[in-house]
């Protein structure tokens, strides 16, 4: 099979729209949590999110305008719009805009969401409702679909390679490098500007994931401590927003045409739970099964990896199951490894968790600094590994995992590694 | 300009992103205003809000310039 590289990264997070912003905040131990301002949270039990901090586009604020002109704004959901700036930003850090028609079929798109639209779905149904079907917007199906990221960006780019998606919850963005680096390792496309995005910060989507008593209801009045993968008084996630993009491309190809490479993909595993559509399987055996396919498939074993980043959401049962099967994946490796979750800084950006922490891993390789588990003031359980509590720590990084599992016990892990 | 074709005009430049001096009367919505069959569906429902009247899809279909929009207009506004 084809060798497959990451030679692009674009990032729109809780902690700044872009790359470097989110980067240097994470390094630095900031959270992205805050109470709840644009919507009545008044009855909610969770009222505290990690919202992409909106503004004029300086000093890492995101601006819609930046990246989707204001009438196709109107069109669609903010996971579109976040996955047209994460996609800009990585197509212009690979310094890839194909024009000949042989390149524009070479690269194809595989954005994947967990959700889609889920405000433009709650405020149109209130139309319907009230106003009936002929007020409804001839622009709601279209700016809902979650592939439509997927095909808005291809449109403003012109790539005429595959036009994929994903929905596998909140291991999407994991899934969409994964499967996207293998239509490139199969030969189906050169290049793949894959990853996942998510906007479902309202108020149905508070309600239906509190409802699911899965957020954290504890830390309405200090939401900044809400987030606390592996600490004791973790009561559940923050939800985030967001969007992570990745460039993907063949290496010979990236070779030739001289383009920076960050790190190769290669390991890719996928695992299901067949055992509860939202709790983990309690032996993570599922977890477990995803990494080991990881590692089988790169060619390594626990002992080669250096840093794991962590599904970690901060639920009460989530973060121990992981753990176990980290610790079980690891064995006596375990005291060598240092395995962070950056939830507790972003929150939980559902679809698009698994890329902007895939993005995560492959920046730790590149600066051999790991991102910290802020709020990890006391752990749980006992481990051998280091969780990084609070700041960030510099260490070699060679190797980096990323791991992945969402509702419907789906559950994906990919491996990335330093190109020397 | 009318008075209502003044807010056909605002009307067009706000979903079609436009500069106001394309919004001529011989506009075609969708041959000089950049508009697909969706935007002119959309633009339809807008004004119908705007004039509180109801555009039936017969009708709509015979809507295709900003001149056309305004004399149909004139003859149903009803606010």
């Amino acid at each position: 099979m084809r060798r497959v590289v990451v030679t692009g990264l674009g990032m729109v997070t809780p902690l700044g729209c872009g790359v470097d912003a989110t980067w240097t905040r994470i390094l630095a131990g900031q959270s992205g949590a805050k109470k709840i301002d644009t919507f009545d949270v008044s009855d909610l039990p969770s009222q505290v999110a990690c919202p992409v901090p909106r503004g004029d586009g300086s000093d890492g604020t995101f601006n819609a305008d930046q990246w989707m002109e204001p009438k196709d704004q109107r069109k669609v959901d903010d996971f579109i719009i976040f996955a047209m700036g994460a996609a800009k930003q990585a197509l212009d850090d690979a310094n890839w805009h194909p024009q000949t028609e042989e390149d524009k079929c070479a690269t194809g798109t595989l954005i994947g969401s967990g959700i889609g639209g889920l405000s433009g779905i709650a405020d149109t149904a209130i139309v319907l409702k009230e106003r009936g079907p002929r007020k409804v917007s001839p622009f709601f199906i279209p700016g809902r679909l979650i592939n439509l990221a997927s095909g808005y960006v291809s449109i403003e780019h012109g790539l005429k390679g595959p036009n994929h998606s994903v929905v596998t919850a909140c291991s999407t963005g994991a899934h969409a490098i994964g499967d996207g680096a293998r239509l490139i390792a199969l030969g189906d496309a050169d290049v793949m500007v894959a990853g996942g995005t998510e906007s479902p910060i309202c108020r149905i989507g508070m309600a239906g994931f509190c409802a699911a008593r899965a957020l954290s209801t504890g830390f309405n009045e200090t939401p900044q401590k809400a987030s606390r993968p592996y600490d004791k008084d973790r009561d559940g996630f923050v939800m985030g927003e967001g969007a992570g993009i990745v460039v993907l491309e063949e290496y010979e190809h990236a070779k030739k045409r001289g383009a920076k490479i960050y790190a190769e993909v290669i390991g890719y595993g996928l695992s299901g739970d067949a055992y509860h559509i939202t709790s983990p399987s309690p032996d993570g055996d599922g977890g477990f099964r995803s990494m080991s396919a990881a590692l089988k498939r790169a060619g390594l074993t626990a002992a080669d990896l250096d840093y794991i980043n962590a599904h970690g959401t901060s639920t009460q049962v989530g973060d121990e199951i992981e753990l176990g099967a980290v610790e079980r994946l690891l064995g006596n490796a375990a005291s060598k490894v240092s395995m962070s979750s950056t939830k507790s800084a972003t929150g939980h950006l559902l679809g698009a968790a698994g890329a902007i922490e895939a993005i995560f891993a492959i920046l730790a390789i590149r600066d051999n600094v790991v991102p910290p588990t802020i709020n990890l003031d006391n752990p749980s359980v006992q481990t051998a590994i280091d969780l990084v509590p609070h700041t960030s720590r510099k260490r070699d990084v060679n190797v980096a995992l990323s791991n992945s599992f969402g509702f419907g016990g789906t559950n994906a892990s990919v491996i990335v590694r330093r190109v020397t | 300009m009318s008075e209502i074709g003044e807010r056909v005009k605002k009307i067009v430049v706000e979903h079609l992103g436009v500069e106001p001096e394309k919004v001529v009367d011989s506009a075609s919505f969708i041959d000089d205003l950049g508009a697909d069959s969706l935007d002119t569906v959309e633009l339809v429902m807008a004004f119908e809000e705007e004039f509180g009247c109801e555009i039936p899809d017969d009708a709509a279909e015979t809507i295709l310039t900003v001149g056309d929009a305004t004399k149909f207009l004139e003859k149903n506004a009803k606010s």
